[in-house]
């Protein structure tokens, strides 16, 4: 093979590898150091080093190979230095016959020549110098052909894009990094807001403290059962604390009446899930449906509910859940005009009303959750710890849970049939 | 799972030359590795290196800056360096791109070693 045209082959095959290492995206520090290796064998030279400009004129050392680690902080770059290389050919920054006028090279030449430094480049991005490669003698002992400072110059121009494509990459990551921080405490805030809020809805109702808060778990811990993802699981737990926002429009006379409350006042009590629809439609939440579920949450499936009478299909899935978990802690709490229920009173209430009030599949998604806690099945005591000391640690428990659950399993299969 | 461990160099001592198998394809990852124990063998006392190219089919530019790392690493140790065994391609590539001048090239090993003379000498305890 002529040696032209092997050294035509070496060439391409590095230009090849170089632009493979250069777009890839691999440890910084290791692509500037395989890409000064690709520079340096293409045309055997013995040394090398690549820096690029930091502020203030410094050059930080990126990769060396034969030349001292510590070389670049004895050099810094002024801005008529990176002009002058901006504007003259590479030819005149051979080391050994710069003219004196080049800046650069006349500050530190005989450093430079200390080092065995033949050539200096520069990296230049969109007409501004990035950074500097320093080279050492060709192993041929011969000197630099124009050829040589084609290939040099190609070489050269794709590392220092390289550096500064990865710099970008660099910066765009840490600007998601700090944007999904910022947002991470957004959300946190956002939240922390909505629990004040629930709070705040609940000390209107003194029966019913912690009823917002309550709701708001049992929805999540529901959800979680149906295997709704953490971002859904997320918003149904908000719209479980925010699903009684509207009460905050209506009188709390009727709201604290502590006995069963006449036909007008039931009205204006039930004016709540619209009320609390119109409070939270004009709020961008970051989920989904929320003014929507508190909106829903005393439909039925039966459509006897209110505010629209909405039948099953027509009631979003977020809304049965936030239903239940409503009623559930209805249920389970002492109100002014009554005591709690019995677990085996709520468990009953519960079959006797799925498919009419409460969805079945999510009434036996719950019932699964508290089995789960009940036999160990779970670390969480979450449920437990809701509904208070002893409540789930009747004897009969396990078994009212796997009844309601296989009797609503069953129910869905004849259904399907 | 653990990242799997590459095979190291093939290497051994003659008296105080230590002749080091480069391996089918001289690129990034197996140049560094005999990089690597070249520097080991040199650190241990070597005198004389020989770097065996017997089932080296390609050399390309990275492998090409290893080996001048190589040689230049070796000449500061005042060690000598042979090539041996390397096939007519890579020998018009080394020649082209002037390596020939710092090493000499051998037709084998023994021909390497015996270049080097250092037969005679005491062996090295690593």
């Amino acid at each position: 093979m002529e040696p032209s045209t092997q050294k035509l082959i070496h060439t391409f095959g590095a230009l090849a590898d170089l632009g493979q290492e250069i777009a890839g995206r691999g440890d910084f520090t290791e692509m500037v150091r395989t890409s000064m290796h690709l520079l340096l064998g293409t045309l055997a030279l013995r040394r090398g080093a690549v820096s690029e400009c930091i502020e203030d004129g410094e050059l930080r050392c990126v990769a060396v190979w034969g030349v001292g680690e510590k070389l670049f902080a004895e050099f810094s770059i002024t801005e008529a230095e990176k002009q002058e290389f901006l504007t003259r050919d590479a030819s005149d920054f051979l080391v050994s016959t710069a003219a004196s006028s080049t800046g650069f090279v006349s500050r530190y030449r005989e450093r430079l020549v200390g080092e065995g430094i033949e050539l200096i480049l520069p990296m230049i991005v969109r007409d501004e110098v990035t950074g500097l490669v320093l080279l050492g003698p060709k192993a041929s002992g011969e000197e630099f052909s124009r050829d040589d400072f084609e290939t040099i110059r190609a070489m050269v121009r794709h590392i220092g894009v390289g550096i500064h494509t990865h710099r970008l990459l660099e910066q765009v990551a840490q600007r998601a990094e700090e944007n999904r921080r910022l947002y991470e405490e957004l959300r946190t805030i956002y939240r922390a807001t909505v629990r004040a809020f629930a709070a705040a809805i609940d000390i209107k109702d003194k029966y019913t403290q912690g009823h917002s808060e309550r709701v708001g778990r049992y929805s999540e811990i529901i959800a979680r059962e149906l295997g709704w993802s953490e971002d859904e699981v997320e918003g149904i737990q908000i719209a479980g604390y925010l699903h009684d926002v509207g009460k905050l429009v209506v009188d709390r006379d009727i709201i604290n009446a502590p006995y069963n409350i006449n036909a007008k006042e039931s009205s204006e009590l039930n004016r709540h899930p619209m009320a609390g629809y119109e409070i939270l439609a004009p709020i961008n939440h970051p989920y989904a449906d929320i003014p929507l579920m508190a909106r829903y949450h005393h439909e039925r499936l039966d459509g006897r509910g209110y505010p629209d009478g909405l039948v099953d299909e027509q009631i979003p899935l977020g809304a049965k859940i936030v239903s239940l978990a409503d009623s559930f802690d209805a249920m389970t709490t002492d109100r002014p005009y009554r005591r709690r229920r019995s677990f085996e009173d709520v468990v009953r209430d519960l079959r006797q009303n799925s498919g009419k009030q409460f969805d079945a599949k999510v009434v036996a998604a719950f019932a699964r959750a508290m089995l789960k806690e009940v036999n160990g099945g779970t670390k969480e005591r979450r449920i437990m710890k809701l509904l208070g000391k002893d409540y789930l640690q009747g004897e009969n428990v396990p078994m009212l849970l796997s009844d309601l659950i296989s009797e609503l399993s069953h129910e869905e299969a004849q259904s399907q049939v | 799972m653990d990242k799997p461990i590459a095979p190291l160099v093939r290497s051994h001592c003659v008296g105080t030359a230590a002749v080091v198998y480069a391996s089918d394809y001289l690129n990034k990852l197996t140049g560094e590795k005999i990089e690597r124990e070249c520097r080991r063998q040199l650190d241990c006392g070597c005198r004389a290196l020989v770097i065996d190219f017997s089932d080296t089919k390609l050399v390309n530019s990275i492998g090409i800056s290893i080996l001048l790392g190589i040689i230049d690493v070796a000449e500061k140790s005042g060690a000598r360096i042979v090539f041996s065994e390397v096939n007519n391609q890579t020998i018009q590539l080394f020649e082209m791109l002037g390596l020939t001048r710092h090493v000499a090239l051998a037709k084998d090993e023994h021909e390497a070693l015996l270049t080097l003379s250092v037969f005679a000498t005491a062996p090295v305890v690593h």
